[in-house]
């Protein structure tokens, strides 16, 4: 029941972000998923990293699909205007509000029958128009809320809850995502809160489609032995290509790294993301030795996670479009009709 | 019928892909200047180069405007075609044939005349280059015809002037081969013909244009900024002629920059998705589709009609079912936008009769999709979208301002306690929205799943029947406010009665005229929306008989009126005309007789 208000608890003393609002003005209605349920955590670090950056939630939009995943744009800031759109076809939606009104912030909360399935089409169409978002996957694998089935992530060789063995490729979306020249893939763990808060962030900074895979294991349907997307099987097959952290702009970096261990990237309003290497040769600015990395890393059987790909360069949308900077909900009538002496004069070669 | 002034049909056979488009343009503009009523149909293959196309011109001094059935006379340019094209030309009518390959079976028939010009040989011996004699081939013909049938050479000189005034060249040659064909038709041919046009005024006030372009400057003039949608003949078109507008007019004078956002989506699912986003974020957006794309779109327009999200979808029908003949016209997706969907939905649909009403309904689609907030349809088909029809200038009142319908804006939400979605505050079936980016008072979640009249998630059965029932009184409101039928009495009192739509209008007013000149009177209603009003209930209850004239096969107008307007099955009648072709006034006259005939003789 995504209507449940949740008692709203003050407490004294809490902190004030830029824009004067609690951590709790960003939360939204009581979760009805499992408990324990790995959606939850990502929840959780949507309201903190939206509450870091000092968004106010009104120039917010949420957005989803159908599925777990896709309630929970109800489960975070309430005062942000929610799409729960029809199944697959979030990008879509997404792609027109914002093609309509471009200085709307945009989250979209997918998952991964939502996008890899059904919407397989919207969601590589988004990546390839470049559409500036955050694009979430909350990945577990499998159909939840029609029990159990599997789902196109599954990897070859995990079982289902009832034993039966997945003999199909599964689709991996920040491979997907970087074989469509995106412009930016990452990956995290609903379980490593640390990683995926700077990562989200990043995502929301980043001037394009940005897509954020999280393997978020199903408690209910595909959290046993025999499965790839349990805590689990997550936790020991862990492999942090990177760890990122995020300085937002005019913020001076600090912390000391040794020679080859950082990597900074700025992103476009003059935000850093400080990417702590695992591997020295890793370069996520190089596509065709991130695909390389992926494949090398999941053919040992490794969750690889990390900021895997960025090029804050390439042209979104409206860069491509060459759409008037002032957003186009925001343009005057008298801007927009030609009037009656226009209309006279276009004729005049229709006759 | 033959051997009128100013009242015949030309048809001419090509291939397509070899420029005949322009010699026809060309053509039908030269009559149309003379003062003349002019249409133009193009009848094209869903190919691009190769196959045979026709192009019938239909000039009228009585101003009918739908396809008579006739053919005066027949430039055929295509040998593939001869036989046909042959047996299609009304008896005392002419032929005209490219005689650089003479073809005795052209002169099989002896009720109508064969003329050879050898265009090819006259081409050949005056241009130099392969592409240009081919396309000078037609214009050629066109110097033919205007020797043959009385067409203005000094028209069709300003015409070329106008075309090619920044190609002065390309006007030499045209005028050449325009002589090439003139000079020979003069020199051995009696000129001109018994059917010829003669200059009676110069049409001003009038246009001609397809209906595409004009709606798509309805679009443009209604202040639609956003369009999404996936190329599908026959309404492609109104995307490129939108795309064209707006590089004239929606471009920011200091910075260039687009005030309108076009996006090709990657199919027609994500075109309606697109659509609705924009919708849902404050912009007036649409879609041009034909019947395939509104079978995919049926998922979103579902969803908006339950969400209550404004979006304007323009349906340029052509015939089906399934791919059906992409090129050919119908009107066969009436059923099927007014239910589109699952579960119980319905839509308000509007009718255009002509590329006139096309420019205003697309104005009028904007207003009514954002005052009911709901999916509105344009019913549109391929023969008024991509055909040349002569109609009035089209006029713009500069005090128009969009209906934006009910907004509750940032300073609107301040001063509320509580904002909610779904809440009919008056009674019309109507509730308040807001556009995300303004207010956080004004946040919702907008939901295809149930939901109650709040906006909350509801899986309780009273809840939700209390937003289905008001969307229904809602349907009652948009009854009230879409276009009003168009009512043509007989010139007398009379129990017979026809309702027509969208592009049969030519058809039935022609019809009428011929029928009164036998004695047989009928009024005529012409149905310019669903749902219908109160005039077209009271239509169907003053007269006896009614005959509902469409291009479909199942009658479709027909069915609507007796679920929705509860019209009685034994006393409408159907004339039905669905081969893919326009249809003609014959087919309703005849019709029209025969129930009659049948009438009396029982």
């Amino acid at each position: 029941m995504t209507y449940i208000a949740k008692p709203r608890i003050d407490m004294p003393g809490e902190l004030l972000n830029a824009v004067g609002l609690k951590q709790r003005d960003y939360e939204g209605v009581l979760s009805t998923l499992c408990a324990g349920c790995g959606h939850d955590s990502i929840t959780a670090a949507i309201v903190q990293a939206f509450w870091e950056l000092s968004i106010s939630p009104e120039r917010v939009i949420k957005l989803s699909g159908i599925g777990c995943s896709s309630k929970t744009p109800a489960y975070f800031m309430s005062g942000a205007h929610g799409f729960n759109s029809v199944h697959g076809r979030m990008p879509s939606v997404a792609t027109g509000a914002l093609a309509a009104n471009r200085d709307l912030v945009c989250i979209a909360v997918s998952g991964d029958g939502d996008s890899l399935s059904i919407g397989f089409g919207q969601f590589g169409h988004v990546i390839r128009r470049n559409v500036n978002m955050l694009y979430i996957i909350e990945n577990n694998g499998v159909y939840g809320l029609t029990k159990g089935q599997f789902s196109a992530s599954a990897d070859p060789g995990s079982k289902a809850k009832k034993g039966e063995v997945n003999h199909m490729k599964a689709i991996d979306p920040v491979a997907t995502a970087i074989a469509l020249g995106g412009s930016f893939a990452a990956r995290s763990f609903s379980g490593d809160r640390e990683q995926l808060v700077p990562l989200i962030k990043a995502g929301v900074i980043h001037p394009g489609c940005a897509v954020l895979d999280v393997v978020s294991p199903c408690v209910t349907f595909n959290d046993h032995v025999g499965s790839t997307k349990s805590y689990a099987y997550t936790r020991e097959h862990y492999y942090a290509a990177s760890r990122t952290d995020f300085v937002p702009p005019a913020t001076e970096i600090k912390a000391s790294y040794g020679e080859g261990e950082v990597l900074p990237v700025t992103l476009h309003d003059g935000s850093k993301l400080l990417l702590r290497k695992a591997d020295a040769d890793y370069d996520p600015t190089n596509r065709s030795k991130a695909m390389e990395y992926l494949e090398k890393h999941s053919s040992r059987g490794e969750v690889v996670t990390g900021l895997m790909f960025i090029n804050e360069e390439l042209p979104e949308l409206h860069t491509i479009s060459g759409t008037a900077r002032k957003p186009l909900t925001h343009t005057s009538f008298d801007e927009l009709n030609p009037g009656s002496a226009a209309l006279a004069k276009l004729q005049q070669r229709l006759r | 019928m033959t051997g009128q002034v100013n009242d015949f049909v030309i048809k001419i056979a090509t291939v397509n892909g070899t420029g005949s488009a322009s010699a026809n343009g060309l053509l039908m503009k030269a009559l149309f200047r003379m003062g003349v009523p002019v249409t133009g149909k193009n009848l094209f293959p869903s190919n691009i180069q190769g196959l045979p196309t026709w192009y019938e011109v239909r000039a009228n001094h009585a101003g009918y405007m739908s396809r008579s059935g006739r053919v005066d006379v027949m430039v055929a340019m295509n040998a593939q075609t001869y036989k046909q094209d042959l047996a299609e030309v009304s008896s005392g009518g002419f032929l005209v044939y490219d005689s650089t390959w003479p073809r005795k079976e052209l002169l099989q028939r002896d009720d109508i005349t064969v003329l050879g010009v050898p265009l090819a040989a006259l081409c050949n011996e005056h241009f130099s280059v392969a592409r240009i004699r081919i396309l000078m081939k037609n214009i050629a013909y066109v110097g033919v015809l205007s020797a043959l049938m009385g067409i203005d050479r000094d028209v069709l000189k300003t015409l070329l002037e106008e075309t090619f005034a920044k190609k002065p060249k390309l006007v030499d040659s045209n005028l050449e081969a325009i002589s090439l064909g003139y000079d020979y038709a003069m020199k051995n041919f009696q000129c001109p013909l018994p059917v010829h046009a003669e200059k009676i005024g110069d049409n001003s006030g009038h246009i001609i244009i397809d209906g595409n372009s004009a709606a798509a400057l309805g679009c443009l003039y209604a202040g639609a900024t956003v369009g999404a949608w996936y190329p599908i003949t026959p309404s492609t078109s109104l995307m490129d002629a939108f795309q064209g507008y707006c590089n004239r007019f929606r471009k920011d004078p200091e910075t260039g920059e687009n005030r309108f956002c076009i996006i090709q989506a990657e199919d027609e699912l994500a075109a309606a998705g697109m659509v609705l986003g924009a919708s849902w974020s404050g912009a007036r957006a649409f879609t041009p589709t034909s019947g395939p794309g509104i079978s995919l779109m049926s998922e979103f327009i579902g969803f908006a009609y339950y969400a209550e999200i404004p979006s304007v979808f323009f349906d340029i029908q052509r015939v089906g079912p399934s791919t059906g003949m992409p090129t050919r016209t119908q009107q066969c997706d009436v059923m099927l936008c007014a239910f589109a969907s699952h579960g119980d939905t319905r839509h308000p649909m509007l009718l255009p009769a002509d590329p006139h009403e096309c420019f205003e309904m697309a104005v009028q689609a904007f207003d009514l999709a954002e005052r009911l907030q709901t999916p509105v349809f344009v019913l549109s088909d391929l023969d008024i979208g991509m055909n040349d029809w002569m109609i009035p200038e089209l006029t713009w009142d500069d005090a128009y301002r969009p209906d934006r319908g009910k907004v509750l804006h940032a300073a609107d939400l301040e001063g509320m306690q509580k904002f909610h979605r779904y809440l009919d505050r008056d009674g019309d079936g109507i509730p308040h929205r807001s556009y995300p980016g303004e207010h956080s008072k004004g946040a919702y979640f907008v939901r295809g799943s149930g939901h109650n009249k709040y906006g909350s998630y509801t899986e309780d059965g009273p809840e939700y029947q209390e937003v289905v029932d008001r969307l229904l009184v809602k349907w009652q409101t948009a009854a009230s406010m879409v276009p009003r039928p168009v009512l043509r009495k007989a010139a007398r009192e009379t129990r017979i009665g026809i309702i027509a739509y969208g592009s049969s209008d030519g058809a039935v007013n022609e019809a009428m005229d011929r029928l009164a000149e036998e004695g047989s009177h009928a009024d005529y209603l012409r149905i310019r929306a669903f749902p219908f009003n109160g005039e077209v209930r009271e239509f169907l209850d003053a007269h006896d008989s009614v005959f509902v004239v469409e291009q479909n096969r199942d009658a479709q107008m027909r069915s609507l009126l007796m679920i929705e307007a509860g019209a009685p099955a034994g006393k409408l009648h159907r004339i039905l005309h669905y081969n893919g072709m326009p249809i003609p006034s014959a087919c309703v006259v005849s019709g029209v007789r025969q129930h009659l005939a049948q009438e009396a003789a029982a």
